[in-house]
């Protein structure tokens, strides 16, 4: 590798104006250690006094070669590595993956798994959102609304150490359904969760909604049109917040959605105090869906039956040697997928999660690519924020939920 | 197939010619590389194909000609149909037209594609790398490109792996 070099104007001489070449304008750095991004982000700002002319962000500070990585392993192991792309969603990440396995491999998953897998993704959409509007707060000086929202987030994420042992990096969902069943006390944890948490929502909207400080922040604020957010291809509660019905758990439902009732909030204002708004009734909405899915929860088994791809459960080794040799070559070969590709896609909270998985008829994957909600999100920065205070930019890029991990892979 | 899709592919077919195959209920097109501006453009004109969700592309090594395909995922909002359109470039000099001027998602996706493959998409704004250092050798998901680790160092030849073992610089 060459030696670093001393970055100079020339390099990024096309993405500003002509009066930063002549000293008019102010070029200053934001980033990549600064609270205000959420992550390691660097963003490069022209400046004419305190307003945004121009803004480059610079990504890839926390690539870390996950799809590579994915490469070299088989498609079990493969899938420990989605944890760590969107660490505020490693659940939804998880069945993201999941579920494109078992669309390569044409692999069922029983009802049971699939009610526990929307309890738990929909837990995980609460529990981002969460960290979203708690971090926001913070950006915007309403320090008591990060500790508020953290409290909830705990909750969530003890339900998650209950059922995989693990509070963030759970690889709990397995292609063909779960590592194993959920324990007793599941049940009791996430009603008392959904019993609790319609109140605090309440007491957030008190703090937040009607806050005057708050709105005068963000009415008008990085508006974002239709047309724009489609064409950069922004997705989630920030098209949503634009005016666009889409939400890939109405239009293509997958994992059973299809017999929960609930609505998808859509306004047409577009800018951040709507993004806002979305995501708040997202929290009502996501309820729903865990309380009607915990009530019809089915028994059953929670992990496929085809032992070609799904490991025998640990009580049958010892008694069967079909198990034992399934066991065996599943977990030191792995399965063998067909040498094609496919393309699965779920809701994240902030977006299309899709997951591009080729397959070269051995038991790795040819090519894993993740696409990823934030890196599109992210993209249409330098087209909303001219114009606006450095101060609103904040604003708007706390909007947007941007997660790194989730941009640099 | 749909048959709204059946009759968006046969248009297809009839103006650029194109080959399309089905796999567990997806319709993959392969598209010639001097056709897929204009594919693009057609699919989001005339078929409301608003949506260009993801851009990437898949890697064919050993295989030199086609080495590569760019995958476009296309959806359409108010239809609500997916279609997926493939470019195959060959392995020496990989060039692609950009879509840019028909979806902006190509801004940072065709820089990615470039940065991690070297596939380079002609006309682009802005033809930087995105995620890897700007001095980077190579192209990280080709795959050729290895995949680097550490050799673990033992009693017997720790001095040995120690004195090719790469250090920061002082």
């Amino acid at each position: 590798m060459a030696q670093l070099q001393e970055v100079s104007v020339e390099q990024f001489k096309h993405l500003v104006s002509e009066r930063a070449l002549t000293g008019e304008t102010m070029l200053l750095n934001m980033g990549p250690q600064h609270p205000s991004t959420h992550g390691v982000l660097r963003l490069l700002l022209e400046l004419d006094g305190e307003i945004v002319v121009n803004c480059i962000p610079d990504i890839g500070f926390l690539h870390t070669g996950i799809e590579k990585n994915m490469e070299a392993k088989t498609y079990q192991k493969a899938e420990v590595m989605t944890d760590r792309l969107d660490y505020m969603n490693p659940m939804g990440n998880n069945l993201a993956y999941c579920m494109a396995v078992e669309k390569l491999v044409d692999l069922d998953v029983p009802p049971r798994a699939q009610a526990l897998r929307v309890i738990l993704t929909e837990l995980q959409r609460i529990s981002s959102h969460l960290v979203l509007i708690g971090t926001w707060g913070l950006d915007l000086a309403a320090m008591s609304m990060f500790l508020y929202c953290f409290r909830e987030r705990e909750q969530i994420l003890d339900i998650f150490e209950l059922v995989s042992g693990q509070r963030m990096m759970t690889t709990y969902m397995r292609p063909g359904g779960l590592w194993r069943d959920v324990p007793v006390e599941f049940e009791t944890a996430v009603r008392d969760f959904i019993k609790i948490f319609p109140k605090r929502i309440d007491e957030y909207e008190k703090l937040l909604t009607k806050n005057p400080l708050f709105i005068d922040r963000m009415v008008d604020i990085g508006y974002l049109s239709k047309e724009t957010a489609l064409s950069y291809g922004v997705t989630g509660p920030n098209l949503r917040a634009s005016g666009v019905n889409w939400d890939l758990r109405k239009a293509r439902p997958y994992m059973g959605y299809e017999q929960y009732e609930f609505d998808v909030p859509v306004l047409n204002e577009g800018d951040t105090y709507a993004r806002y708004l979305v995501r708040i009734e997202e929290f009502r909405q996501s309820l729903r869906i865990i309380e009607q899915a915990l009530n019809k929860l089915p028994m059953g088994p929670v992990r496929s039956d085809n032992r070609k791809f799904v490991p025998p459960p640990r009580s049958e080794i010892g008694v069967s040697m079909e198990a034992l040799i399934h066991h065996f070559k599943l977990w030191t070969e792995g399965f063998h997928a067909p040498d094609a590709s496919i393309y699965s896609a779920v809701e994240s909270p902030r977006g299309e999660l899709g997951v591009l998985l080729a397959g070269d008829g051995g038991p790795k994957p040819r090519r894993v690519h993740m696409r990823t909600p934030s890196f599109d999100n992210l993209s249409v920065i330098p087209e909303i924020v001219k114009g606006h205070l450095v101060a609103d930019l904040v604003a708007i890029l706390a909007s947007i939920d941007i997660v790194l991990g989730d941009i640099d892979r | 197939m749909e048959k709204s899709l059946e009759t968006i592919v046969k248009d297809l077919q009839e103006k650029f010619g194109i080959m399309y195959e089905e796999f567990r209920g997806e319709v993959q097109c392969m598209v010639k590389a001097e056709n897929i501006v204009e594919a693009l453009k057609t699919l989001r004109d005339t078929h409301h194909f608003e949506l260009l969700s993801m851009l990437n592309a898949i890697d064919y090594y050993p295989q030199t000609s086609p080495r590569f395909h760019v995958v476009y995922q296309l959806n359409s909002l108010s239809k609500n149909l997916t279609v997926q359109l493939r470019v195959a470039v060959n392995g020496d000099q990989p060039k692609v037209p950009t879509a840019t001027g028909v979806y902006k998602i190509g801004m940072w996706r065709e820089r990615e594609v470039f940065d991690m493959f070297g596939i380079e998409f002609e006309g682009h704004p802005d033809p930087r790398r995105i995620l890897m250092p700007e001095e980077t050798e190579g192209h990280p998901l080709r795959r050729d490109f290895p995949l680097g680790y550490e050799e673990p160092q033992f009693t017997f030849n720790f001095e040995e792996i120690d004195l090719r073992k790469p250090y920061a610089k002082e």
